[in-house]
């Protein structure tokens, strides 16, 4: 890389989803439209956590100069970038959509919204998470790689800057273990769950965060198409497991399963 | 007049037809083909043998008409002519090229890309995995097309099942993109045979070489395992935080090796470093769809239970008999673990 296209900050940009929280049992509407999102807690994406986590990292060890949390979602995705910004980012992106973000905004549409941000910011990596809990695509982080025809790391478990910062060294989960590769700057990275631990926001970061700015943009002003590729035409509830039995003791157990499951020898 | 009558009563009658079909797909669940789909299945394989995965998305490919194959690699013509036995293939189209020996995506989609425009595919499809994960939404940019993750059932050309929210809901999507990608769960799949098939075998004209030039391997490392792989295993013993110890899953492998199984864990077990990260079943794991899944010392989060919960028999072993996860199991043991399983493991 030419040294005249590093520079002496690194700005990182990263990305949180605002979805039902992971230990809520979702419900199927009545209608079957979708699932119901009505009074039900909503959370920052487990894995978007794990992304602000290494991105804050990467500040405290002075590799990264300002972190920017970017959300696509409803008013109240407000609350998860405040919570991003109390875990320590500087300044928050809002791109505003009334959209359901579990169906009607796909990653496609997301991943261009993200690329207009990250044309606008001109961070020099990007980290999300590997997939939302919601949708379960996992499509966001590549998509929008190549859209900017940077390279990915995803399912990253370790990030390592080169030196000069021309370059990051990715560890990352693969089917049957791990691999390394290594990634030219500007890079985009998605977190896997060994990535980090979390920290939790204090109540002067909170406080502090409050103070912190959040543009606002409307996501329909970005000239971005949001049809979604594919229609959710009807949810369902997937069907329910016959009930189980208890039993006593190994012997037991050992004579349904040869003898009533017929699973074992 | 006349003409235009019985123009209209044949499309009627051809609508009414299709709505029967739709209707009556689980009576014939085989055969939903229709005149222009023909599907380009990628192949997963490590340049020397052909993954099973692979042969579970030729049969979901199947259901909707032709079906090829392409395996993008490095000196893979081994893996070519395994896909060419493959039952019910037509063509098999080799990509080959240096910078495809490590399926680094920048790469690797190029491939991919080059194969589906080459023929104007309809359909695109590749077994879910991280792997194709990994490359697939960079098609998906290509093709200005929404990839369609982990399904589960096919019901027509433009029209699918998948799970959402852990698996706790089952959406029906009707896509409409030209060029439809999806990504296969292979557990919803039967393997189809990978003998009998005679595809013919073509080369991939690649432009200039697939290195992208953004991104490089540097090393990899893969558990050695004896045992079946995870996701294609009919027995599955899986271990939680009650294990208490990565030693202590030494209990569970004897006991997966009895039953000819694999070994699975909870994030529990691996966020407490008892066990890699592949092992993980799960959400965000794997998904495994065994004849039998014995969870030891699993809770039953709802996480876990979408990585295991169409297994067909569940054994759960947990001291705790509140745990969730005996709602989910067949036949449920509460006792100690580590009285239990040594018991089981002398007695099968």
């Amino acid at each position: 890389l030419e040294s005249s296209n590093l520079r002496a900050i690194m700005r990182v940009l990263v990305g949180v989803k605002r979805v039902i929280d992971y230990a809520v049992k979702v419900r199927v509407a009545g209608d079957k439209s979708g699932v119901e999102l009505s009074n039900v807690k909503m959370s920052m994406n487990p894995f978007c956590e794990i992304a602000v986590e290494e991105a804050i990292r990467l500040k405290e060890k002075k590799i990264a100069t300002e972190v920017i949390a970017v959300s696509v979602g409803p008013k109240q995705a407000q609350e998860q970038i405040r919570t991003a910004l109390a875990m320590g980012c500087d300044r928050g992106v809002h791109v505003t959509t009334d959209l359901r973000l579990d169906q009607e905004l796909q990653p496609l549409a997301v991943a261009k919204l993200l690329k207009e941000v990250v044309l606008n910011e001109e961070p020099d990596m990007v980290i999300l998470g590997k997939q939302s809990i919601d949708g379960d695509c996992a499509q966001t982080g590549p998509m929008l790689a190549a859209l900017l025809n940077w390279p990915q790391g995803t399912f990253a478990s370790k990030v390592t800057m080169s030196d000069d910062l021309s370059s990051v060294e990715v560890e990352r989960e693969t089917d049957n273990g791990t691999e390394v590769i290594d990634l030219k700057m500007p890079a985009l990275i998605t977190a896997d769950l060994r990535l980090n631990e979390p920290r939790y926001a204090t109540l002067p970061n909170i406080m502090k965060a409050k103070k912190k700015k959040i543009q606002s943009i409307d996501a329909a002003s970005m000239g971005v198409n949001l049809e979604p590729g594919y229609q959710v035409t009807g949810v369902n509830e997937p069907a329910a497991r016959a009930a189980g039995i208890k039993v006593e003791t190994v012997d037991d157990l050992l004579d349904k399963l040869r003898n009533e499951a017929s699973c074992i020898p | 007049e006349a003409s235009l009558d019985t123009f209209l009563e044949i499309t009627m009658s051809l609508g009414l037809l299709r709505s029967v079909g739709s209707v009556a797909r689980r009576s014939f669940p085989r055969n939903l083909t229709h005149a222009n789909a023909s599907t380009l299945v990628i192949a997963e394989h490590d340049n020397s043998t052909l993954s099973p995965s692979t042969l579970s998305v030729v049969t979901a490919a199947s259901k909707l008409g032709e079906v090829d194959i392409l395996v993008a690699g490095f000196n893979c013509e081994a893996v070519s002519s395994q896909a060419a036995a493959v039952a019910g293939v037509g063509n098999i189209i080799t990509g080959n090229d240096a910078g495809l020996e490590t399926g680094l995506a920048e790469n690797f989609s190029r491939a991919v890309v080059a194969a589906a425009k080459s023929k104007g595919y309809s359909h695109v499809m590749a077994p879910s995995s991280n792997f194709t994960k990994n490359y697939l939404p960079r098609v998906a940019i290509e093709l200005d097309s929404a990839p369609m993750t982990d399904v589960i059932e096919i019901l027509g050309e433009d029209t699918f099942v998948r799970p959402m929210y852990a698996g706790n809901s089952l959406a029906t999507i009707k896509s409409q993109d030209s060029v439809k990608l999806l990504s296969i769960r292979t557990t919803a799949f039967d393997k189809c045979a990978d003998s009998g098939g005679s595809a013919e075998m073509e080369d991939l004209v690649l432009e200039g070489t697939c290195d992208a030039g953004l991104s490089a391997f540097k090393s990899a490392s893969a558990s050695e395992s004896e045992r079946p792989d995870l996701t294609a295993a009919s027995v599955v013993v899986s271990g939680g935080r009650g294990m208490k110890s990565g030693e202590n899953f030494g209990m569970l492998e004897e006991l997966a090796d009895k039953l000819g199984g694999a070994v699975g864990a909870s994030r529990a077990a691996v966020d407490a470093g008892y066990v890699p990260n592949e092992l993980q079943v799960g959400q965000t794991g794997k998904v495994v769809a065994p004849d039998l899944y014995i969870a030891v010392g699993i809770s039953g989060a709802i996480q876990h239970l979408s990585g295991m919960k169409d297994s067909k028999t569940i054994v759960a072993i947990n001291k705790d008999a509140e745990a969730p996860i005996f709602q989910v199991a067949d036949y449920g043991l509460v006792q100690d673990l580590f009285n239990a399983v040594p018991e089981i493991s002398s007695k099968v």
